[in-house]
C-alpha cells in the first residue's frame, strides 16, 4: 500500500505548488487597455452588444428595453446606418443571473468581439463585470441602472451611467414633498438592496423628522401586506415608494383590499404607468376582481421622471418612437415607457458613433461620449464629462391622470449625491430631425 | 422514477476476454484504486490543460464550468446514487462554498488558493454533519423536503446580514490569475480553467476511492435495503452521515471553484433552479457512475448553449425563442430516460458494448 499513498502523496503537493504562488486575493496592476483599435468594427458594420434579462423573473417589463434598442438601430439602419456603417446589435439572455451575466459578457467581448457595450442591465448583474469590461477597453455605456458605482471615472474610466441615480432622484423627491406637503406623515417603502439604501440616503436630507415609518421588501417576497398594514398604523398620509413595478402594483393593490389611501411619491424605476397598468390588471385577475379600474388605481399618483412618457403622445420624440415601434419592433405587446428607455439609449448611443466620426476607434468613441453636449430625447441634463459619469442629472416631478396627460407638478432639477443643493436646470430639447443620429 | 437498485457499479465484468486490448483493459482494472484513479485523474488533468490551450477565454470560462458542475454532481452522486439519500437542496452546500470563498478572498487576500479551497471544504463538511445528523431519520420524499426548504431558505441569510454578505447584490472580487512565472505561456482564463479542473479532478478521485472501499460497500448496502445493512451491522446512522458529509464537501468546493471562476458570489446564483438542474443533469447523466457526474455536467453547460443556438438559427419569436433551452434540455432529459434509463453514461456503455461486440 505504500506507493499508492506516495502516488496519491504526489498529486497533492504538486496541486498544492501550483496554488500557492502568492495570495488568491492579489491582484497585479494591470496595464491600460489600448483603446486605439477599432475591435468590432468592418468597413459596413459596428457590432454592438448588451446582457439583458430576457427570461426569469426579471423579464416581465425589462425585456422591453432590448426590444427598444433593435428597433431604433433598425430604424438607423435603413437610413443611412452610421457613416455607411450598419449597426449590428447582439442581446443576451442573462437571466439577471450574475454568475450568467459574467459568462454572457465574456462571448460578447470574445466571441462575438463587440466594440462596446450598451445598457447592460442590473446591479447586481453588472457590477460583476464592470472590471471586465473596463480591464478589456471596453466602452461600457449607459449602464442600465441607478446604482452610484456607475460613476467612478477614476477606478472605471470606460464605464458611464444612464438612469438618474437613486440618492439624486430621492434627494428631489424629498425636497418635493418637504415643500409641497409640509404637514406629511412621510412612510417609506423600499426594496431591500441599494435601491433602499441610496434612495433612503437622499429622501433623509429633506424629510428625516417627517418619516414616521420606514417598510422595506425583499423582491423575491410578493406579500407586502405586513409592510403595507405597519405603514397604515403609523398614520403615514404620504408614501415614497422606491420600488421596481411589480412592487408598486402590489402596494396599490394592497393599500386598496384594506381601504387605505395614502399619497404615492414613486420613483421613476417603479412608475412605468403603462407596465403598471397591466400589471394591476393581472394580479387583479388572478385574485378575482377582474373589473378592477387598473388606471383608477394610479389616479393622483406622484412620480418622478428623466424621460418622455408615452402619455404624452404629443411630444415629437414620442411620436417618432411610436411610428419607429410599429414599423420594426417584432412585439405583441404594446410600446411602454420602459420601451422609451431603451430606445432612449440606443438613441444616445447613435449619437455618439455618429459624432465619433468615420475613423470609428474605441478612444474616438469615448472622446466624442465626453464632448457630446447632449441635447435629445431626455427631459433633464445629461452629465457624461470625463469628471462626472452619472447619467442623467435631474428629474422631474409629473401627477399621473387616468384620462389625460401627466401633469407636470414641477420642471426639471438637478443636484448632486451629497449634501449640495437642488437647482433648477435649462434643457433645451431638439426635435428629433434636428439631432444627427443616422446618416452617411 | 428512476430506480435507484437496478444496477451495481462495482461489479466487475468478468467475462473472459480475447486479445491485446482487452488484456491491457484487465491488467488497468487489476491496477489498485488508489494507483488507477490518480492516475486517471492526472490523464484528465493533461486533457483539459491540452483543450485549453487551443480555445479562447470564452470556452475556458465553460470548460471551468464544467469542471465544477461535475465535481458538485459527483458528490450528488455518491449521496443519492450510492448511498440512496434523495437531496433536493444541494445548491445550498455550493452557496456555502462560494460565499466562504468569496469572503476569504476579500477579508484575507493573502491566503493562497489551496489553503481557501480547503478551509471552503472543512466549512461545508461541517455545514454537511449538522444537516446530515439532522435529517439522518428522514428519507425519501421527507429527506428531499428537507434539503429542498435549505435550498429555498439558506441564499436568504444574504438579505439578512447585507454588511457581511452584500444583500442581493452579492459579493464581488478579483482573483489573482496565473503567476507571473508563467504571464506569457498562459492566459489568466486558462491559468483558472486548470486550476478548477485540478481541484475537481482531486475531489473526484477522493470520491471515487471512498466508492470503491469498504464505506462505498456499506453505502451501497444501505441504498439496496436499510434494514438487511443493519441486520448485517452496518451502523446505519453514521454511514448515512458520513455520506452527507462528502458530498457537501465536494458542493461546497465546487460552490468555491465556481465563485474563484467567476470572481462572484451573488444568492440569485444559488436558486432551488440550480439544486434542482444538478439532480436533472445527475439523472441524464447517469445513476451510479462517476462517468454519470461527467456527461452530467457536459449536458448542463452545453446543451443549453446549442439550445440557444438553434434558437437564434430557427428565428423565432422572442417568446419561444427565450425559453427553447430550458425545453431542449427537459426533451432530451425525457428521451435518455426512456431510451436509457441510466442515462447518458448507460447509453455510451450499450454502444461500446455494440461496437466492441461488433468486432
Amino acid at each position: 500500500m505504500r506507493r499508492p499513498i506516495v502516488t496519491l502523496a504526489g498529486l497533492m503537493a504538486a496541486a498544492l505548488l501550483a496554488t500557492s504562488c502568492g495570495g488568491a486575493g492579489e491582484v497585479e496592476e494591470g496595464a491600460q487597455a489600448d483603446l486605439d483599435v477599432s475591435t468590432g468594427v468592418t468597413e459596413d458594420a459596428i457590432t454592438i452588444g448588451t446582457h439583458q434579462p430576457l427570461t426569469g423573473p426579471a423579464a416581465p417589463g425589462y425585456a422591453q428595453i432590448s426590444v427598444g434598442h433593435a428597433a431604433v438601430f433598425d430604424y438607423v439602419n435603413d437610413n443611412g446606418g452610421i457613416h455607411g456603417r450598419r449597426i449590428d446589435y447582439v442581446v443576451e439572455d442573462d437571466v439577471y443571473d450574475p454568475a450568467r451575466t459574467i459568462e454572457v459578457t465574456r462571448d460578447l467581448v470574445h466571441t462575438e468581439e463587440i466594440f462596446a457595450m450598451l445598457g447592460g442591465l442590473g446591479t447586481p448583474t453588472h457590477s460583476k463585470v464592470i472590471d471586465f469590461l473596463n480591464e478589456e477597453g471596453v466602452p461600457d455605456l449607459f449602464v442600465s441602472s441607478g446604482a452610484l458605482m456607475w460613476n467612478r471615472p477614476q477606478e472605471y474610466p470606460l464605464s458611464y451611467g444612464y438612469q438618474v441615480d437613486y440618492t439624486k432622484e430621492a434627494k428631489i423627491q424629498g425636497q418635493y414633498i418637504a415643500e409641497n406637503m409640509p404637514d406629511a406623515q412621510v412612510g417609506h417603502l423600499y426594496q431591500n438592496d441599494d435601491v433602499g439604501t441610496d434612495s433612503e440616503a437622499g429622501l433623509n436630507q429633506y424629510v428625516r423628522d417627517m418619516v414616521v415609518a420606514s417598510e422595506s421588501y425583499d423582491p423575491g417576497n410578493t406579500d407586502l401586506a405586513p409592510q403595507v398594514a405597519a405603514l397604515e398604523e403609523a398614520g403615514a398620509d404620504v408614501v415614497v415608494c422606491s420600488c421596481i413595478p411589480a412592487f408598486t402594483a402590489l402596494l396599490i393593490l394592497e393599500a386598496q383590499r384594506i381601504g387605505y389611501e395614502p399619497q404615492l411619491v414613486v420613483s421613476s424605476i417603479g412608475a412605468d404607468t403603462a407596465t403598471l397598468t397591466g400589471l394591476l390588471s393581472e394580479f387583479a385577475a388572478e385574485a378575482g376582481t377582474e373589473d378592477l379600474p387598473a388606471e383608477q388605481l394610479l389616479e393622483g399618483m406622484i412620480y418622478t421622471s428623466y424621460l418622455p412618457s408615452v402619455e404624452t403622445p404629443e411630444d415629437p420624440w414620442i411620436q417618432l418612437y411610436s411610428e419607429i415601434y410599429d414599423e420594426y419592433a417584432d412585439s405583441e405587446s404594446p410600446m411602454t415607457n420602459t420601451t422609451v428607455y431603451g430606445m432612449v439609449q440606443a438613441t444616445m448611443m447613435a449619437q455618439a458613433l455618429m459624432a465619433a466620426g468615420e475613423d470609428l476607434t474605441r478612444q474616438s468613441l469615448i472622446d466624442a461620449v465626453e464632448s457630446q453636449d447632449w441635447a435629445g430625447p431626455g427631459l433633464v441634463p445629461f452629465a457624461s464629462t470625463a469628471e462626472d459619469h452619472g447619467g442623467f442629472s435631474g428629474a422631474l416631478v409629473s401627477e399621473f391622470h387616468a384620462d389625460d396627460e401627466p401633469e407636470v407638478l414641477q420642471e426639471a432639477r438637478v443636484t448632486d449625491r451629497e449634501g449640495g443643493d437642488i437647482t433648477e436646470a435649462e434643457v433645451e430639447r431638439p426635435n428629433p430631425d434636428e439631432v444627427e443620429f443616422y446618416g452617411g | 422514477m428512476v430506480s435507484l437498485r437496478n444496477h451495481e457499479s462495482t461489479a466487475r465484468d468478468t467475462r473472459p476476454r480475447r486479445g491485446r486490448a482487452a488484456g491491457l483493459a484487465e491488467r488497468w482494472r487489476a491496477l489498485p484504486a488508489l494507483v488507477r484513479f490518480p492516475l486517471a485523474a492526472l490523464a484528465a488533468f493533461a486533457a483539459v490543460v491540452a483543450l485549453t490551450s487551443v480555445t479562447g477565454p470564452a470556452e475556458d470560462l465553460r470548460i471551468g464550468s464544467v469542471g465544477y458542475y461535475m465535481l458538485a454532481i459527483a458528490g450528488l452522486q455518491l449521496l443519492i446514487g450510492y448511498s440512496g439519500q434523495v437531496s433536493l437542496g444541494h445548491g445550498a452546500f455550493m452557496f456555502i462554498g462560494a460565499y466562504t470563498m468569496a469572503l476569504l478572498v476579500l477579508h484575507q487576500p493573502a491566503f493562497p488558493l489551496w489553503l481557501n479551497m480547503l478551509i471552503t471544504v472543512a466549512v461545508s463538511c461541517a455545514a454537511g454533519v449538522l444537516v446530515g445528523a439532522a435529517t439522518a431519520r428522514l428519507h425519501g420524499p421527507y429527506l428531499a423536503g428537507a434539503t429542498l426548504a435549505l435550498a429555498v431558505g439558506l441564499p436568504a441569510l444574504t438579505v439578512r446580514f447585507p454588511e457581511l454578505l452584500g444583500g442581493s447584490n452579492g459579493l464581488a472580487f478579483s482573483v489573482r490569475g496565473a503567476p507571473p512565472a508563467l504571464a506569457g505561456v498562459v492566459t489568466g482564463s486558462q491559468w483558472q480553467a486548470a486550476a478548477v479542473w485540478l481541484t475537481a479532478l482531486l475531489g473526484l478521485v477522493v470520491l471515487a476511492t471512498v466508492n470503491a472501499g469498504r464505506l462505498g460497500r456499506r453505502m451501497r448496502a444501505l441504498r439496496d435495503d436499510e434494514s438487511a445493512a443493519a441486520l448485517a451491522g452496518i451502523p446505519v446512522g453514521r454511514t448515512k452521515v458520513v455520506a452527507f458529509l462528502i458530498s457537501a464537501g465536494s458542493g461546497g468546493l465546487a460552490g468555491a471553484c465556481q465563485a474563484y471562476l467567476l470572481g462572484t458570489a451573488t444568492p440569485s446564483s444559488f436558486t432551488v433552479a440550480l439544486s434542482l438542474s444538478l439532480l436533472a443533469a445527475l439523472v441524464l447523466g447517469g445513476l451510479g457512475s462517476m462517468w454519470g457526474a461527467f456527461w452530467g455536467a457536459v449536458a448542463l453547460v452545453y446543451v443549453e448553449l446549442w439550445g440557444q443556438e438553434l434558437a437564434h438559427s430557427l428565428s423565432l419569436g422572442t417568446n419561444v425563442a427565450n425559453n427553447l433551452p430550458i425545453v431542449f434540455f427537459g426533451v432530451l432529459l425525457i428521451l435518455v430516460i426512456l431510451i436509457w434509463p441510466q442515462g447518458l453514461h448507460g447509453m455510451f456503455s450499450r454502444l461500446a458494448g455494440l461496437v466492441r461486440r461488433g468486432r
